[in-house]
Parts: C-alpha cells; structure tokens; sequence
C-alpha cells in the first residue's frame, strides 16, 4: 500500500454535490414512521443500531475474560462469575450479534435492491423479525440483569437441566424468541430471491452475495427450529423435571446434544454464508474483475448449506457417541471444507490479473481471505477424529472458531458496512482513519487469537478461568491484542458516526461497481428505483459499466 | 436510467411505473411491492409453506425422542400407551379429520365467492377443534386422576402389578420390575409434550379461525381474496397431519403385550 | 438500461418470465374430491385401528406409520392441493421431509452403533 496507490473512489465534486432530495431517510419523519416501518431499508438500520448494542455488550465481556486470563490464579473474580462471562459473552456475541450481522443489516437493504424489486415479499413480517430479536435480546439482558447464566453458550445438559440455579430459563427463552427472528428473516429471503426478482434477472445473473444469502435462509428455516424446541425441552425439563436429558430417569444427555448441535453447526454456515457473498462483491469490485467461477461460487454456498447440515457430531467426538457414527461425520466434515475452500480459490483467481486497489473494504476482505483460510485449515484440522480427542475443550478451538468468526465473519461484516456505507447514508468516512482501523483490528486480532492456537495444543482448557503458570506469556499476549482490537473496533463506531454530518457527498457510485444497487441514488429511495429495473446484463460486467458511465451526464450546462 | 437525473423521474414517472398503479386499481389486497396479484399469492403461499416446514422441524425433535426411547424402553411404552384411552383416541382422529374437511371446503366455497357457505365451514372446522381440545381435556383429566401426570405424584404400582381386566380375568399387561416402571413417565412425559405441543398450536389456529371468521362474514374473502383462507387452511391441515402420526404412535404400539 | 416500451395491456412485459417462472395454473378442487379423501382418511383410520388389534408381531408399527403415511399424503396433495401446485412447492414439501429424515436417520447412525447395551 504505497502512497501513491491508485484508486477507484469517484466521488462527485463536493462544491456542487448534495445529498438527494428525496430518500428513505427523510421520506417520513418522527420516531412511530422508523418503529412501524415496513421499508426493509428502515429495518436494516433499526438492525445495525441493536447489533451494535449488543455488540459492545458482547465486547465488554471478551475484554472481562481476557482481563482475568492475564494472571494464573484465578483471583479477578470467583469461578461462577467468570463461568457467567464467557456464556454471556457468547450467546450475545453469537445469537444477538453474528447470527444477524449480515443478513438482518446488508442482506436486508441490499437483496430488494439487487434483484430489482422494491421491498422484501413480507414487510411485516420483517418489521416483525426486528421485534422478536429486541425481545430475545431484552429477555437477553434481563437474564444479565438478574445474575447472568453460567452454562456455556452451549448450554449443555445435564449441567444446565439439573446443576445450575442460574437463570438458564430466561435465557432459553430469549434464544428462543431470536430464533424465530431469524427463521422470518430467512423465510422472507428465500420468497423474495424465488418470486421478486426484476425481469431479465435470472438465478444466474444475481450478485453472489443474494446467492450466498439464499444459502444461509434455507439453513435458518430448517436449522433453527431444532434449537427451539430442544430449548424448550430444556425449559421444561428444569421446570417440570422429566427426564429426556437425564440419565436417572432413562433419558441421555447425548440427545440434548444431538438436537442442539444439529441446529448449532449449521448456525455457523449461516453466520459465515453471508460474509463471504460480501467478499464476492468487494473483491470483485477491488479488482475491477468479474468474480472467477461465478457458478462455482453460487453452487458452493448451496452445497455448504446442504453438507453443512450432516457434521454436526463433529461437536461430539468425546461425548459417548459410537465410534462407527464418529467415523462418518469425520468424514462428512472433511467434505464441507471442499466448497468453502473453492470460494477461497475462486477469490484468489478474481485477483489474478485484476486492477486491484487497497481501499478499506479490500483491507478487510484481505484480512478475511488470510484468516479464514486459518480458521478453516484448522478446523480440517478438528475434524480428524486423533487430533479432536487432543485439541477438543481446548484453546485451539476457541482460536479455531474465533479465526472463522472474527478474523472471517467480523471482518467481513465490517467490509460489507464500509463498502455499503456511502450507499445507506450518502455520505464517506475518512479513508485513512478506516484504513488505519482496519490494520489495527488485523494486527489486535492476530496477536490476540493466535496464541491461543498454540495455547491449546499446549493443553490449556477453555472455560477456565485459572491456568499453569508456563501459559502465562502466551496469556498476556492474547490479552494485550484484546486490547488492540478493542481499540480497532471503536475506531469505526467514532468516525462513520461523524461521517454521517461531515462527510463527504458520496453520489451514487462511489466505487464504481455494477450491482443494481450502485445504479440509484445514495441514499436510496424509498421505492428503491424510480422504475423496476430490467436486467439485461450478466453480474460484474464491468464493460456494461463503462459504457454506460460513458454515456451519462454527470454536468449540466 | 442515468444516475444524474435519476431523481426527477419521481415526478415524472416512466412507462414502467404507469403499469404498477394500473394494477392498483384492478386489486384492493395488492400490495404495490408485487408486481401482480398472482405473485403476492403464490409469494405468500410459498411463505405458508416455508413456516410449515419449519413446523416440521419443531415437531421433528419431539418425534426423534419418542423414536429414541420407545426403543429403550418398548415394554415401558406399550403398558403406559396401553393405558390411554383408545376410543378417545379415534374418535379425535376422525374429529380433526373431519374438521380438516370442513376447512377444505371452507377454501372451496371462498374460491366460488360463496359467503354464507364459507362463514358455515369456518364455523364447522372451529366447532370441531374445539370439540377435539374438549376430548383431549378430559383425556388428561383421566390421566391426571389415575396419577399418570409424571411427576412427584406418578404412580408406578400399576405398572409393577398389573390390575387384572374384569371381562378376560388375566391382567392387562406385563408385570414390568420397578425401574422399568419408571421409564412409563418418560412415555407420559412425552405423550404430554407432543400432544400439548400440538394443543397449543390448535389453540393458536382456533384463535385464528375466530379473526377469519369475523373478516369472512363482512366478506372479505369471497370477492377474489382467497389467500388467508387458503393458508390458514394450510396450517390447519399441517396440525391435522401431525395428529395423523401422533395417534398411531402413542395409542397403538402394541394392543397385544401379553403375546409377544 | 435501454429498455423497449412497455404495453400497458396486461402486467408488466416480464421477457424472461422471472417473476413467475412457476406459473401454476389456478385449480379449484371440487367438493366431491375432497369427500372422497375424507371417507378414505376415515375409512384408513379406522382401518390402523383394527390393524393394531390384529397381533401382526414386528408389522404392526410398520402397517400402522405406513397408513398414517398414506393419510398424511393424501392431505397434502387434495387438501393441501400440492397436486395442484407448482414444481416449487412440491420440491419446499420435499425438502421438509427430506430435512425431517435426515435429522432422525442421522442421529440413529449413533444410536444404533454404539458398542453399549440399549438399543
């Protein structure tokens, strides 16, 4: 990234350049027009200020692990607390962050305008998804409140069914109730990519990123109704004390875990899809280079939908299930790595031989492609049944999920709000304050995750909040990149709020990209297009865009 | 489309926005993000289906624990499922088919825009749900008063020592050894569970049958907008079908223990 | 975007049919079909009830879930009118069993291989 890079940013001249007249933002007026919306572009907003919330919530409790993880001795706080730190911070970080990161913000504003319609097919029902996730997430805090939950995210039975006087309740029933959040988000998706497609816009024609969402509905409407009624059972089990999940009364513990995961690993393709159809976008628009492989791209996201839904027992190798069962979801496991590894190469080959340029959202999708990459090899890694009995409750996973999550999902959600951002408010940030974040949060998140990889093949264990003192060093790093990344993450909230006032005019297309979205005014309308677009060209075709730019009139007089 | 003067065609719209308020006029339910009527209802149709399938799901887990355990505990289930209620049972069966029936029908009489007659197969398909929750209601009052609820007042003796049927002079099952017993909560625990999980969406689709109800007599679905009709009908059918399968699992696993 | 002029007779001039490639034509079941289903779904329950009365040994669960297959079909394609559908809805019903299989087949494969005595 020399001085002198080249870029693709095109803003309009700033002397004359205003916001439109008309948009989504100043359509309506008053608190009641946001909170009884039924435009998916107000919903998405609405969604990016609660995931926010939550995700400094979820970010405090990250830095209070890490805090008492800088000394051996356990002596920051007692065992049960730490226990509560890190349950809450990943239920929140997980349910009320990830799993709606981009589909409920980006895939929400952004699919209606890729395929050229004009809203979602359900907007109450949207409206609707927004509600039941502030629900989950008040029901969240209100377990918070009261004394928090010290089970795990995972909730595992017996300890969260019989062991536990913490309020498992509450918090069932908030991932419960942001469970049908998500199922209605993933139910509107799939009708509107189906059925509301713009003419000329075939299933071949859509930017990956609809397709990549379309993968992530399909596992949030078969997925996640598994969660919820074993988080019933859960619930009833400590209420009415039954038995399914109890080995005293004839149940198994395994069928908690059965059911939980069958939704829970799944949960992870769905919060990992839709980063990587950011990445398809920004990689291919920083490259100036359609995205290599188009349709293995789009069919991979299909196929790690549907393959990601036989691994589950992957989360079980050391829990009792049969050797023979672990021995086919091993391989099962290895065989999900194929597709997400194609998407890997396809991005390598949009590089290759493109026009690449450095601006932030490229910055981030870089990060993703390096780290995920990490993450996935890792989790190759896991899959093998020796490597799993070692590596398992260990510290490598938790690098190993954390790479995937946060140096991949995170990263990508916040490419994905760097590279829409002067599409949803009109307005840019600061290119070097949001560069400069961006090596910040990659340089925090190296050093704060990978020595916990060697960390847990060490032996460490997750959970614990006391560790052999020969950790410590390894410890303190972590902590201190904790630190740094903290210090990344506040640096967007700081400048793309002050972008909101005092930056600069973004015109429509700032990026100079080909979606349909980047083809209308920023912000958009409420309608979305003046007219229903016809589409009438293939996806990334850049020649398509230069003609058409060539075309335009951008003075007047 | 040129993104300059992009804006100005608010005022002025082109040919294409021409067509969208043409179709306002032609529907009162059109809803101007759809295209046509024809794509708001089979949208929404698709969208019924989809929560379906997530109903599927959701009752998915249920079954796979009756599946687990009926097979741990066989001789556990067929004493305790063969102390439910088997004429009750049927007769549910073919309440909520029949209901079932009247629902069809209800969408059938939308469809050819008749009122009156679809008011009567609403009212018909609801009388017969509640009919349905009645016989489940003293269903579980039977089992609350044999001590069947699982629980701290469950009690297992009749299981250990089977009570002898008064026409056949045998009794009327296995003697089962007393952690066996035991294990006939966990077929009442599930028994509950599955057929309180369907009540509850019974009671959900009768709350919703009382909205239709009001909406169809002021005949709001027999003027061309069939669409809640026929996707609640979708939704009632879906519970029927799970009862379809509940009924079969829970009262007939073996009506002849003493043989085999 | 260059776009042909659109005619304003019927809806919109969709070229390639995007926005209902899976026109179904609009059947209206009629009510002597819908009678016949609902005798043969009573006729089917009564019948599962006098299978299960007949001592068939290992067949009696298999008769019994394949009449409440049948029934269960049966409803989905007249009352649910999926015969009528189009080839989408058919394959969103295909998939919810197939999903639906594929979470009890593959949490057997656990169940049934482990080397300890319940199964």
């Amino acid at each position: 990234m020399s001085a002198s890079s080249h870029t693709i940013l095109n803003l309009p001249d700033q002397s004359t350049a205003q916001l439109p007249r008309k948009n989504f933002i100043n359509a309506e007026h008053g608190l009641l027009s946001w909170l009884l919306t039924g435009d998916h572009k107000r919903i998405a907003i609405l969604y990016l200020i609660s995931i926010t919330f939550f995700f400094f919530i979820g970010g405090a409790f990250a830095g209070l692990i890490r805090l008492e993880l800088l000394t051996p001795q356990p002596d920051l706080v007692s065992s049960d607390t730490y226990n509560k730190f890190f349950t809450m911070h990943g239920i929140i970080m997980i349910f009320l962050f990830l799993v709606p990161s981009v589909p409920a913000t980006l895939g929400n504003f952004l699919i209606p305008m890729m395929i050229g319609a004009r809203d979602l097919a359900f907007p109450k029902i949207n409206l609707l998804s927004w509600y039941l996730y502030v629900v989950g997430g008040i029901l969240t805090l209100t377990a918070l409140v009261l004394g928090g939950v010290d089970t795990g995210w995972t909730f595992t039975a017996p300890l969260s069914t019989h062991y536990l006087n913490t309020h498992v309740i509450t918090t069932a029933s908030a991932i419960f109730v942001a469970g049908f959040s998500s199922i209605f988000t993933g139910l509107n998706f799939i009708v509107t990519i189906h059925r509301m497609r713009c003419p000329g816009m075939t299933w071949f024609r859509m930017p990956l990123f609809v397709w990549a969402h379309y993968a992530a509905s399909i596992l949030m409407v078969l997925g996640t109704p598994v969660v919820a009624i074993t988080l019933v059972l859960v619930i009833l089990e400590r209420l009415v004390g039954i038995g399914v999940f109890d080995p005293t009364k004839g149940g198994d513990p395994l069928l908690f875990q059965h059911l939980f995961w069958f939704y829970s690993h799944p949960a992870v393709y769905i919060m990992i899809l839709p980063g990587m159809g950011v990445i398809s976008e920004v990689v291919s628009t920083f490259s100036r280079k359609r995205v290599f492989g188009y349709t293995a791209v789009a069919f991979s996201s299909v196929a790690i939908a549907l393959f990601g839904f036989f691994v589950w027992e992957h989360h079980m190798f050391i829990m009792g299930v049969s050797n023979y069962s672990a021995l086919v979801f091993s391989l099962l496991t290895m065989l999900v790595a194929v597709p997400s590894a194609i998407k890997i190469f396809n991005w390598c080959f949009t590089l290759q031989q493109g026009s690449i340029t450095f601006e932030t959202p490229m910055l981030y999708a870089f990060g993703f492609m390096g780290l995920f990459t990490i993450g996935g090899l890792t989790g190759v890694f896991l899959g093998s049944l020796g490597m799993d009995i070692q590596l398992t409750e260990t510290y490598f996973i938790v690098a190993h999920f954390h790479f995937v999550m946060v140096g991949g999902m995170l990263m990508a959600f916040l490419s994905g709000v760097h590279f829409w951002w002067p599409k949803m408010t009109g307005r840019m940030y600061s290119e070097a304050l949001s560069k400069l974040a961006a090596v910040v949060t990659f340089i925090g998140f190296v050093l704060t995750f990978m020595p916990q990889f060697v960390l847990g093949y060490l032996g460490m264990p997750r959970r614990y909040h006391a560790y052999p003192q020969e950790f410590q060093v390894l410890n303190v790093l972590s902590t201190a990149g904790a630190t740094v990344l903290g210090v990344g993450y506040l640096m967007p909230m700081l400048y793309l709020a002050w972008s909101l006032k005092y930056g600069a005019i973004a015109g429509d297309n700032p990026w100079q990209a080909t979606g349909l979205e980047w083809q209308t005014q920023s912000p958009p309308l409420t309608e979305n297009f003046p007219e229903i677009p016809i589409m009438d060209h293939e996806a990334y075709d850049y020649e398509w865009l230069e003609h058409k730019t060539a075309q335009e009139v951008t003075h007047v007089g | 489309m040129d993104s300059a003067i992009a804006t100005t065609h608010v005022d002025s719209p082109g040919p294409g926005a021409v067509e969208q308020q043409h179709e306002h006029v032609v529907l009162p339910q059109h809803r101007h993000h759809f295209a046509t009527e024809e794509q708001q209802r089979e949208s929404g149709s698709f969208g019924m289906w989809l929560f379906l399938l997530t109903e599927i799901m959701f009752f998915g887990g249920l079954f796979f624990a009756y599946l687990l355990f009926r097979n741990w505990y066989y001789d556990a289930f067929v004493a305790a499922s063969n102390t439910l209620n088997i004429g009750m049972g049927a007769a549910n069966t073919a309440i909520l088919i029949t209901s079932g029936f009247f629902m069809a029908l209800g969408v059938w009489a939308a469809e050819v825009r008749k009122k009156n007659l679809l008011v009567l197969f609403l009212v018909l398909t609801t009388v017969f749900g509640c009919a349905f929750l009645g016989v489940k209601y003293f269903e579980y009052k039977e089992k609350f008063e044999l001590h069947h609820v699982p629980g701290a007042s469950f009690d297992v003796s009749q299981f250990i020592h089977p009570p002898v049927d008064a026409n056949t002079g045998k009794p009327v099952g296995n003697p089962l050894p007393p952690d066996a017993a035991q294990k006939t909560q966990m077929f009442f625990f599930l028994y509950f569970a599955m057929t309180g999980m369907h009540a509850l969406h019974m009671i959900i689709g009768i709350g919703l049958l009382f909205w239709l109800l009001a909406r169809a007599q002021r005949g709001d679905f027999t003027a061309g907008y069939v669409a809640p009709i026929e996707n609640f009908g979708l939704y009632w059918h879906f519970v029927d079908i799970v009862w379809i399968f509940l009924f079969p699992l829970l009262y007939l696993i073996n009506r002849h223990p003493l043989a085999h | 975007m260059a776009h042909e002029p659109q005619h304003v007779e019927q809806h919109f001039h969709d070229a390639a049919n995007v926005t209902n490639p899976e026109h179904a034509e609009h059947h209206v079941v009629s009510p002597a079909q819908y009678a016949l289903v609902f005798a043969t779904l009573l006729a089917c329950t009564a019948l599962t009830v006098f299978a299960a009365d007949i001592n068939l040994g290992v067949f009696n669960p298999i008769i019994a879930l394949a009449i409440a297959s049948f029934k269960g079909v049966i409803v989905i394609l007249f009352f649910m009118h999926v015969k009528y559908q189009s080839h989408l809805i058919k394959t969103t019903v295909a998939v919810g069993f197939f999903m639906f299989l594929v979470l009890v087949t593959m949490t057997l494969s656990d169940y049934i291989s482990r080397a300890w005595g319940l199964w």
